[in-house]
């Protein structure tokens, strides 16, 4: 029910939004919550477990029942707390966990169930048979459970990320965090001050009283407007702190645009990393609800959430509210409702000693015991020394206390300690280096102590940060004392609830603790107490506290509650906002990409790098037809390639070449100027890293080129090696593959390619194979190296990436000309298998130089990394698997990367197992299918047939064993 | 967590790149015998304490560092560069 | 005879911009970088100025103009953008021709920090990082060097063959500072 005249809310304003299909309507600055009351909707949710009807129980981000999926289709969002969810026009809410309606529900049959779904029931029911669990259980378990559902589509929702900086984070801008913030500020710090609502002030915009003469609102809106005018203040509102990590580091979730209809380009939400050099805890406290009969019915809701609804949005939750509870926020809450003209039916307060009232009947020391109403609250019984007595009410107001939000200062490992006379743990300095804590959070419930104590920290805080701030008025506030009594669980018969959003009860816990899980640990586990979306805000401290009577120890002696990170629910999309898709990681592209794809070359990945699989012809269907058409091509006429992926790191200095020795197995310093040699490069563990070719271009210069997969590995690698094992050498290093467009020009007809194209002369005598030197390429400058990883005769050509897309494109159309043309990395890999060489499919991390047959490669007159560790037993000779070719000489002629190597006649089983398959490859050359292999003792079993076995792809292939250079094996071809 | 590089200031953890235990530095000689290698490839402690590791500030200066680090609190105690600590054995 | 047409890296992504944030690509210009060899800093830093007019800068800073800067680009690394190096420096340090290796915008307007703000991990705030200085980082996921050559105007080199990636990633955050500027 709406009261006229109350409230933080815009009635020129007013807003429609569904619920359930139905349209109500609120006004700006309502919660879905509020303005759900307001239009006297009470029941707004089904439990998690026994499918209870629900409603409001608070006011804060805490909200265990309440749980709406809000917006349809693929960017519906689950559990989102009606209480923090504002809203506009044209929201859509929907509640969760029934069907096939709200109000008419089949699974709360569970509740009628409930003596067998009690705590450690999955535990004893879903034990056996075994077998039965992956089929059985586990899949009707799965669609039982669980509260809201994601759509199962692709979230079309942008995300965003940022990182912040201050000298003082304040966490919470009520009393305490706004006096924290506003002392910090006015002494230059710079500051950001994150505050998880939508309007800062904390407790103050839900309560009647005044700060510094006028209302607590206007105070607090005075406060934000003076912040807001400073430009070394960062104010947050819609952000909460999710947790404290190492250094001063925060994440804090900002909900940028859930509040809006037409979000304007705005991402739905931003994940702060804020790095503070200080920061102060003002997150306040939670008010808890007591455990009783039924205490779960929908009208039955923190006294503090009543005075927010009231005050704040200018709702009555009921028309005839009683207040039950310890503590003199029960008597607030009564003189509230009378203010706003909503009759009180009754005031139960625990304490024998409590103050009694004219305004409305108060029964001191009595305890309300049960509930009862249909889908919402009618009645509830109290008990008190004179016996029961029940009372009409549509709501029940509760409050067992306040629990100070310490969750942040746990976050780090953190214990609280137990405070006897709050009846709640507080924290302890220290807790998170550089974060202190100051107001209700801290325990201190007054507003006045709340405000002086938010003033002091930050005096501290900016302190020892060498500034200093002036000790500024505190205004006159409220500062009564906190006076509380203990008062958890109602005895007595039926199910009393202290975890709403589970379905746990004061009889699970009490059974755990029977069935010897008494340690709080092996009691949550057990029940799942404090396992759901609240992560027990609103039960840890009473189910302990119940645990601790059970068991017959004391709270302090029973447990501590702890927080871990984060604080409320945080979407995955928004801890990893950018990644999403394709940006998850950058894309690399080379300077040929656009051509490529220009001429229908689907690109595949290769690390970040994007390259040609295959360059269809005109009637070709398959990409196999495409692959043999341009193997035959570089083996008959010329193909070009682009092969600027391969890392590229420029070495230079008076010790380069001795570096160069100690990195790879073999000679470089040894390497004539204008030369290029093959290098092998092992780990210090002995197995090989990477290879490829360096080239002297200088007496103190040499290019290295690395694999595509292990450039940055390798560059690693060698700065590893420089700045930690010989930083006495003089040498210095950077890559330059982004430099350099290179092209492979590989076949018989690759000198005629170039010869026109380039400014020298490429005769043999001047340029023999493994020759290097710059070069004009068409009046640019450039280089050239005479390599092959085709066998071919074959150069790459290199200039600056400016002029790649221009050079491929020339390099193309002369090779056509010469009867060739361009191929990718299909025919590439065909090329190489043919000449057995090896790639990472080889040197897969796991093989030694022995093992691909390169032992001698391992110079014996000098030490190299990996050098002492290759020479252990075991990492060479005949048990090694060693690399051979395979060829298939069976019925079945293909063969499979990956699949498993098997003596004749014996079974395919593990324990048979001889080696296996790395690459494979059609070959056109020799009109089979080629096979790289390792295989024991391999070297010595050339000509012997061995079985290929494929599990996953069902094929068994008979091979023989051969050497792996199945082509040109004297190598005469490259030498032209 | 951050880590303060010695040449670019305190940085954010996304910044590094984590190897391992610093024992890394201390290469044996060739004939130092199988125990030393073995030591220095493979073997590591794992206190829960101070520990001292090396990282690489690949998103940033390129330089290896030493951290000196305890496990337990996540404090960093010490960084410096890899090239200074190495030079300082010699 | 056919001809060689040089591309820059950013060719056809760049200019953009979005509320007051512009993108655009810096023109290619010589780049060199410049590691010094042993206990060559100080006589590698007198030839720049000897012939450069500019000093080795420290660690996080850059130096110079448009036209001429060098920029401190990793550890016992600078890089020389504009000038074409004089010979002299060659007895010091190791240089490397990286005119093409980088994509090189230029990222202006009220409101770039706060575009930066939600791709880099630094503290980019003017009162922190003030015009000279300079910072090895890294963009969301690429290797970026940025560095302050106005009041709100930074310099981002990201790796050539990431111009593409750099282009998306920097757009998206203009346009989401943007939106919420617009409010
Ligand atoms: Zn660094």
């Amino acid at each position: 029910m709406r009261l006229s005249g109350k409230g933080l809310i815009d009635r020129t304003k007013p807003v429609s939004f569904r619920f359930d299909g139905n349209v109500f309507q609120g006004f700006e600055g309502d919660t879905v919550a509020s303005a759900l009351m307001a239009n006297e909707v009470k029941l707004v949710a089904r439990s998690f477990k026994y499918h209870r009807p629900r409603g409001v129980m608070g006011a804060g981000s805490e909200e265990a029942n309440a749980l709406l999926t809000v917006g349809r289709g693929a960017a519906q969002d689950p559990n989102v707390r009606a209480t923090m969810q504002e809203i506009f026009d044209g929201l859509e809410t929907r509640s969760q966990n029934r069907w096939p309606s709200l109000h008419w529900d089949m699974l709360s049959v569970n509740d009628l169930a409930a003596p067998f779904l009690g705590a450690g029931f999955y535990y004893k029911t879903f034990m056996w048979p075994k077998a039965f669990w992956e089929k059985i259980y586990e899949p009707i378990i799965r669609r039982s459970a669980g509260l809201g559902a994601l759509s199962g589509a692709h979230n079309p929702d942008r995300y965003e990320k940022a990182f912040a900086f201050c000298d003082l984070l304040v966490i919470g801008a009520g009393p305490a965090g706004l006096m924290a913030a506003l002392t910090a500020a006015r002494a230059g710090a710079d500051v950001i001050l994150a505050e998880e609502d939508r309007l800062m002030g904390g407790r103050l915009n839900g309560e009647t009283e005044e700060v510094g003469g006028m209302a607590g609102a206007d105070w607090a809106a005075g406060v934000v407007a003076e912040l807001e005018a400073m430009p070394n203040v960062r104010l947050m509102t819609r952000t909460t702190v999710t947790g404290a990590y190492d250094q001063g580091t925060y994440g804090a979730l900002e909900r940028v645009a859930h509040h809006l209809g037409d979000r304007g380009g705005r991402p739905l939400e931003c994940f702060w990393r804020i790095v503070a050099k200080r920061a102060i805890l003002c997150a306040g406290a939670i008010e808890r609800p007591v455990a009783f009969q039924n205490n779960d019915r929908p009208g039955i809701m923190t006294a503090s959430a009543v005075r927010t609804y009231l005050n704040r949005y200018g709702v009555a939750p009921g028309r005839r509210v009683t207040v039950f509870g310890n503590n003199d926020g029960v008597h607030q809450t009564a003189r509230d409702l009378i203010a706003a003209g909503v009759h009180v039916a009754a005031v139960i307060d625990n304490r024998r000693d409590a103050t009694d009232s004219n305004d409305y009947p108060v029964y001191r020391g009595a305890e309300v015991c049960n509930s009862s109403g249909r889908k919402g609250l009618e009645s509830v019984t109290f008990r008190s020394l004179s016996g029961e007595d029940k009372v009409e009410t549509d709501c029940l107001a509760v409050s067992g206390g306040w629990n100070p939000s310490v969750h942040l200062t746990c976050h780090m490992n953190g214990r609280p300690v137990w405070n006897e006379a709050i009846q709640s743990f507080v924290p302890v300095d220290g807790m998170i280096p550089g974060m202190t804590t100051a107001g209700a959070c801290q325990g201190t419930f007054s507003t006045h102590g709340a405000l002086s104590e938010g003033a002091a920290q930050a005096i501290v805080a900016l302190d020892t940060l060498g500034i200093s701030a002036k000790v500024t008025d505190i205004p006159k506030a409220e500062d009564a004392p906190y006076e509380v009594a203990p008062l958890w669980a109602v005895g007595g018969k039926g199910r009393a609830w202290l975890d709403f959003q589970n379905d746990v009860t004061v009889k699970d816990v009490k059974q755990a603790a029977s069935e010897n899980f008494a340690s709080v640990e092996h009691m949550k586990r057990y029940t799942t107490q404090g396992m759901s979306p609240d992560q027990g805000k609103n039960s840890n401290v009473a189910a302990l506290a119940v645990l601790a009577d059970a068991t017959g120890r004391g709270i302090p002696e029973t447990g501590t509650t702890t927080f871990r990170p984060p604080y409320v629910p945080v979407s995955i999309a928004s801890l990893g906002a950018g990644a999403q898709g394709a940006g998850f990681a950058p894309q690399r592209f080379t300077t040929s990409h656009n051509v490529s794809v220009d001429r229908g070359a689907p690109m595949i990945e290769a690390g970040l790098w994007y390259r040609p699989s295959f360059f269809p012809a005109r009637g070709e269907k398959t990409w196999r037809q495409s692959c043999d058409r341009e193997v035959n091509m570089v083996r008959n006429a010329v193909g070009v390639c682009d092969v600027s992926t391969l890392g590229k790191i420029d070495i230079q200095g008076p010790d380069a070449g001795a570096f160069l020795d100690f990195v790879y197995t073999n000679m470089f310093s040894t390497l004539k100027v204008g030369r290029t040699r093959y290098g092998l490069m092992l780990r210090e563990d002995g197995t090989v890293m990477d290879d490829g070719t360096t080239a002297r271009l200088g007496e103190q210069r040499y290019v290295m080129t690395t694999t595509t997969a292990a450039a940055g590995p390798v560059l690693r690698h060698l700065e590893f090696v420089h700045q930690c094992l010989c930083p006495q050498m003089d040498v210095q290093m950077i890559s330059v593959t982004e430099q350099w467009a290179q092209f492979a020009v590989a076949g018989p007809k690759a000198r005629d390619l170039l010869n026109d194209l380039v400014d020298d002369d490429l005769a043999d005598e001047n340029w023999p194979f493994m020759a290097c030197g710059p070069i004009k390429v068409l009046g640019v400058g450039g280089r050239l190296f005479r390599i092959s990883f085709s066998g071919e005769r074959a150069y790459e050509i290199a200039v600056p990436a400016r002029f790649g897309e221009s050079l491929f494109g020339e390099l193309n159309r002369r090779a056509e000309a010469l009867g060739g043309g361009l191929y990718g990395m299909e025919a590439l890999n065909v090329l190489r298998i043919e000449k057995g060489f090896i790639t990472h499919a080889e040197i897969h991390g796991r093989v030694t130089a022995f093992d691909i047959g390169m032992e001698r490669m391992v110079s014996a007159k000098k030490d190299c990394v990996g050098k002492t560790m290759s020479e252990r037993p075991g990492l060479s000779g005949a048990d090694r698997e060693q690399l051979v070719g395979l060829k298939p000489v069976g019925p079945v002629k293909q063969l499979t990367a990956g699949a498993h190597l098997f003596e004749v006649g014996a079974a395919a089983v593990r324990e048979n197992e001889q080696g296996y398959t790395t690459s494979v490859g059609y070959s056109p050359t020799m009109e089979s299918y080629l096979g790289l292999a390792f295989l024991r003792n391999g070297r010595g079993r050339h000509g012997e047939e061995v079985v290929m076995v494929d599990h996953l792809r069902d094929v068994t292939a008979r091979c023989v064993v051969c050497d792996p250079v199945f082509f040109d094996p004297e190598g005469g071809r490259v030498r032209g | 967590m951050r880590i303060t590089c010695p040449i670019c200031g305190e940085r954010d953890r996304r910044e590094f790149y984590y190897v391992g235990d610093a024992v890394a530095l201390s290469r044996p000689d060739p004939d130092d015998g199988d125990i030393a290698w073995d030591d220095y490839v493979h073997n590591r402690d794992n206190p829960a304490g101070v520990t001292r590791d090396l990282w690489y500030h690949e998103g940033g200066c390129g330089a290896w560092l030493v951290v000196t680090r305890n496990t337990v609190t996540h404090e960093v105690l010490q960084t410096e560069l890899a090239s200074d600590a190495k030079e300082a054995m010699a | 005879m056919a001809e060689m047409n040089a591309k820059s890296p950013c060719d056809g992504l760049l200019p953009i911009a979005a509320g007051d944030v512009h993108l655009s690509e810096i023109p290619m210009t010589l780049m060199t970088s410049i590691s010094p060899f042993k206990g060559q800093t100080a006589a590698l830093s007198e030839a720049l100025k000897a012939a450069h007019g500019m000093a080795l800068p420290a660690p996080n800073r850059a130096t110079g103009r448009d036209g001429a800067r060098v920029v401190w680009i990793g550890r016992e690394q600078v890089m020389l953008i504009g000038p074409e190096p004089a010979a002299s420096l060659e007895a010091h340090g190791a240089l490397t021709d990286q005119s093409d290796a980088w994509a090189v915008v230029r990222l202006y307007g009220e409101g770039a920090e706060d575009v930066l703000a939600r791709l880099v991990p630094v503290d980019l705030r003017a009162a922190v990082f003030k015009r000279g200085h300079t910072v090895r980082t890294m963009l969301q996921h690429m290797s970026v060097s940025i560095t302050r050559v106005g009041d709100s105007a930074f310099q981002i080199m990201a790796f050539r063959s990431m111009a593409k990636t750099l282009v998306h990633e920097v757009e998206t955050a203009m346009k989401g500072v943007a939106a919420r500027d617009a409010s």
